[in-house]
C-alpha cells in the first residue's frame, strides 16, 4: 500500500496555471475522489503522482520519496506499483486485448505465455470481459476497451490505482459494475486508489474522500456524507450541477 | 519598431526551434544509442519494423530503380553520341547507379514512405496517451517503440539499396539493347571494366546512414507529436520534410569523405 502526497503543488503550461499549490495527502488504502471541471488539472495531478509530469514547484511524496527527484530506473520501479485507468483507455491499437494486458507481465517478469493468459483472462473475467482476448482495440466499443484498460492497469496487482474518468461512456449498468470492482479491490486488496470523476454518484459509491479541484486548488475535501452537507457555494454549485451561481461558465476550461 | 521587434522575435524564435530539434534529435540518438545492450530484448519488434520497412517498400523501389536505371542509359547513350564508346555506357550507368541514384534516390523514395508511417504511427500513440501509458507500465518507450524502428531502417536501408542497384542497372541495360541498340555484353563489359567493391561499401555506408536519419527524424517528430488530428498531420508532413532535406545535405558530406578516402586508397 503507498502513501501518497501532494504539497503545494504547482504547474504552469505556457500561460495558464493549471495547478496552484495543491495540497492532498491520501493514506494507505485509501480511496480519494477528485472532482472539479473541466480542464482545472485534475489529470495533470494524476499524471505529476506517477511522474508524467513534474511541478514547477512543490512536491508529490510517494511513500515520502519525492517522484521528480527519481533516477529514470527508480521511477520505473515505482510505476510497476500503480496501474492506471486512461480517460480514453489508451490500449496500444497494433496489439491485441490479450496482448494490451499482457504486455507489462511479458516485459517485467519470466512467466510463460500459457501463465500470462491465464493472468489475462482472470483479469479480463473480472472486469465482465470474456472470449475477447484476440480482437484488437478497434473491434470493441467505448466501454470494452475502457475494461480492457481497467483489467491492463491490475494486470501487475498494484498497490495503487490511479482512474482518470473510469466511468465516462459506459452505460450506467457497467459504470456500476466498475465502481463495485474499485470498491472492492479497494477494501479486499487495500489498494490504494485516486479516482478523477464528474459521476458524482460513483463518486458518493467509491470514495473514502472526496476532494474538489477549483482554480488549481483543493477548495474542499471531506467524506461523502460531508460534501453532500457541505454550505460551500462553489461545491454546492458542482454537486448541484446547476449553471447559475459562484463558477462561471469557462472558469475552468 | 514594432516590425523590427517582431523581426527580431520570429528569427530568434526560428533559431530558437532549431536548436531544440538539433539538440531533440541528438538526444535522441545518444539514447538509442546507450540503449542498444538492451537490443535482444526487442528483437521481435526489430523483425516485425524490418519487415514492414523492407518488404513493404518493394514495390516502390523496384519502380523507381527500374526507371533511374532506364533514364540514366538513355541520357548517358545520348550525350556519348559520336563522342564516347558506347561501351563506357554501361560503365557510367554502373557507376552513377551504385555511387549515387541508387543510393539517394532510394532513400529518399523510402524515406517520404517510411518516415511519415512512422511519425505518424508514433504520433497517433502520443496524442492518445498510448505513450504515457507505456512509461504507466514500466515500459522504456525509447527502447520498445525507437530503438526497433531505427535499427530497422539502418539494417534495410543497405539491402533496399542493393536490390535498387541491381534493377536500376538491369533497367539501364534493357533500354540500352531496345532503345540504344548497344548489346548485353558491350554493356556488361563496360560495368566490368571499372567496377570496385570500394563504391559498393561507399554506396552501401551511405544507404546506412540515410536509414539512421530516416528512423531519428520519424521518430523525433512522432515523439514530439500535439495537439491531435492536426498534430499527427503536421508531425508527418515534418518528418517526410526533414528527413528529405538532411539526406540531400548529408550525402554531400559522405560523398566528399567517402571520394576521398576511395582516391587516397586507389592511389596509395
Amino acid at each position: 500500500m503507498l502513501r501518497l502526497e501532494c504539497k503545494n503543488v504547482w504547474k504552469q503550461f505556457d500561460d495558464k496555471h493549471v495547478l496552484q499549490g495543491v495540497n492532498l495527502t491520501i493514506e494507505p488504502g485509501e480511496t480519494v475522489v477528485i472532482i472539479g471541471q473541466s480542464g482545472t488539472g485534475k489529470s495533470v495531478l494524476l499524471k505529476h503522482i506517477v511522474g508524467l509530469l513534474s511541478p514547477d514547484r512543490g512536491a508529490v511524496l510517494v511513500d515520502n520519496v519525492n517522484v521528480a527527484k527519481l533516477s529514470r530506473k527508480k521511477l520505473f520501479e515505482l510505476r510497476m506499483r500503480f496501474g492506471m485507468v486512461f480517460q480514453s483507455a489508451a490500449l496500444f491499437d497494433s496489439l491485441t486485448v490479450a496482448e494490451n494486458v499482457g504486455l507489462a507481465i511479458r516485459e517485467h517478469t519470466e512467466k510463460t505465455d500459457e501463465e500470462i493468459a491465464q493472468i489475462c483472462d482472470e483479469k479480463l473475467r473480472m472486469v465482465g470481459l470474456e472470449g475477447v482476448s484476440s480482437k484488437v482495440p478497434a473491434e470493441l466499443s467505448g466501454g470494452m476497451k475502457k475494461r480492457v484498460g481497467f483489467a491492463r492497469a491490475i494486470a501487475m496487482n498494484p498497490e495503487c490505482v490511479l482512474y482518470d474518468e473510469p466511468t465516462t461512456g459506459l452505460d450506467p449498468i457497467m459504470s456500476d459494475v466498475i465502481n463495485n470492482l474499485i470498491v472492492k479491490l479497494s477494501s479486499e486488496l487495500k489498494i490504494t486508489s485516486v479516482v478523477v470523476t464528474h459521476d458524482l454518484a460513483s463518486a458518493y459509491k467509491v470514495g473514502h474522500r472526496i476532494a474538489m479541484l477549483h482554480d488549481g486548488v483543493v477548495i474542499f475535501q471531506g467524506t461523502p456524507d460531508e460534501i453532500r452537507e457541505t454550505d460551500h457555494p462553489l461545491v454546492r454549485q458542482f454537486i448541484e450541477g446547476r449553471a447559475e451561481g459562484p463558477i462561471m461558465m469557462g472558469s475552468g476550461q | 519598431m514594432p516590425t523590427l521587434r517582431n523581426t527580431f522575435r520570429t528569427v530568434g524564435r526560428s533559431i530558437f526551434n532549431l536548436l531544440a530539434v538539433v539538440g531533440g534529435t541528438s538526444l535522441m540518438l545518444l539514447g538509442v544509442i546507450a540503449r542498444l545492450i538492451e537490443l535482444p530484448r526487442t528483437s521481435r519488434q526489430t523483425f516485425l519494423q524490418m519487415q514492414e520497412i523492407g518488404l513493404g517498400s518493394i514495390p516502390l523501389v523496384i519502380i523507381t530503380a527500374l526507371f533511374v536505371g532506364a533514364v540514366a542509359a538513355v541520357q548517358a547513350a545520348y550525350q556519348f553520341q559520336d563522342y564516347v564508346p558506347m561501351i563506357f555506357l554501361g560503365t557510367v550507368v554502373g557507376k552513377s547507379v551504385i555511387l549515387e541514384l541508387g543510393p539517394v534516390l532510394t532513400a529518399l523514395v523510402v524515406g517520404g514512405r517510411v518516415s511519415a508511417s512512422i511519425a505518424a504511427e508514433l504520433g497517433t500513440m502520443k496524442v492518445t496517451e498510448q505513450i504515457d501509458a507505456m512509461e504507466l507500465l514500466a515500459i522504456d518507450p525509447m527502447r520498445y517503440l525507437v530503438m526497433p524502428r531505427m535499427v530497422a531502417c539502418v539494417i534495410m536501408l543497405p539491402v533496399l539499396t542493393i536490390f535498387a542497384d541491381c534493377l536500376a542497372i538491369f533497367g539501364g541495360m534493357v533500354v540500352a539493347k531496345i532503345a540504344v541498340g548497344v548489346s548485353t555484353s558491350t554493356f556488361t563489359e563496360g560495368l566490368r571494366m571499372f567496377f570496385y567493391v570500394d563504391d559498393v561499401i561507399s554506396g552501401l555506408v551511405k544507404a546506412a546512414t540515410f536509414g539512421l536519419i530516416i528512423g531519428l527524424m520519424g521518430c523525433f517528430n512522432g515523439f514530439r507529436t500535439f495537439g491531435g488530428a492536426q498534430g499527427v498531420g503536421r508531425a508527418t508532413m515534418q518528418a517526410v520534410v526533414s528527413s528529405c532535406i538532411c539526406i540531400l545535405i548529408t550525402n554531400y558530406f559522405l560523398a566528399s569523405v567517402l571520394f576521398r578516402l576511395i582516391f587516397y586508397r586507389g592511389t596509395t
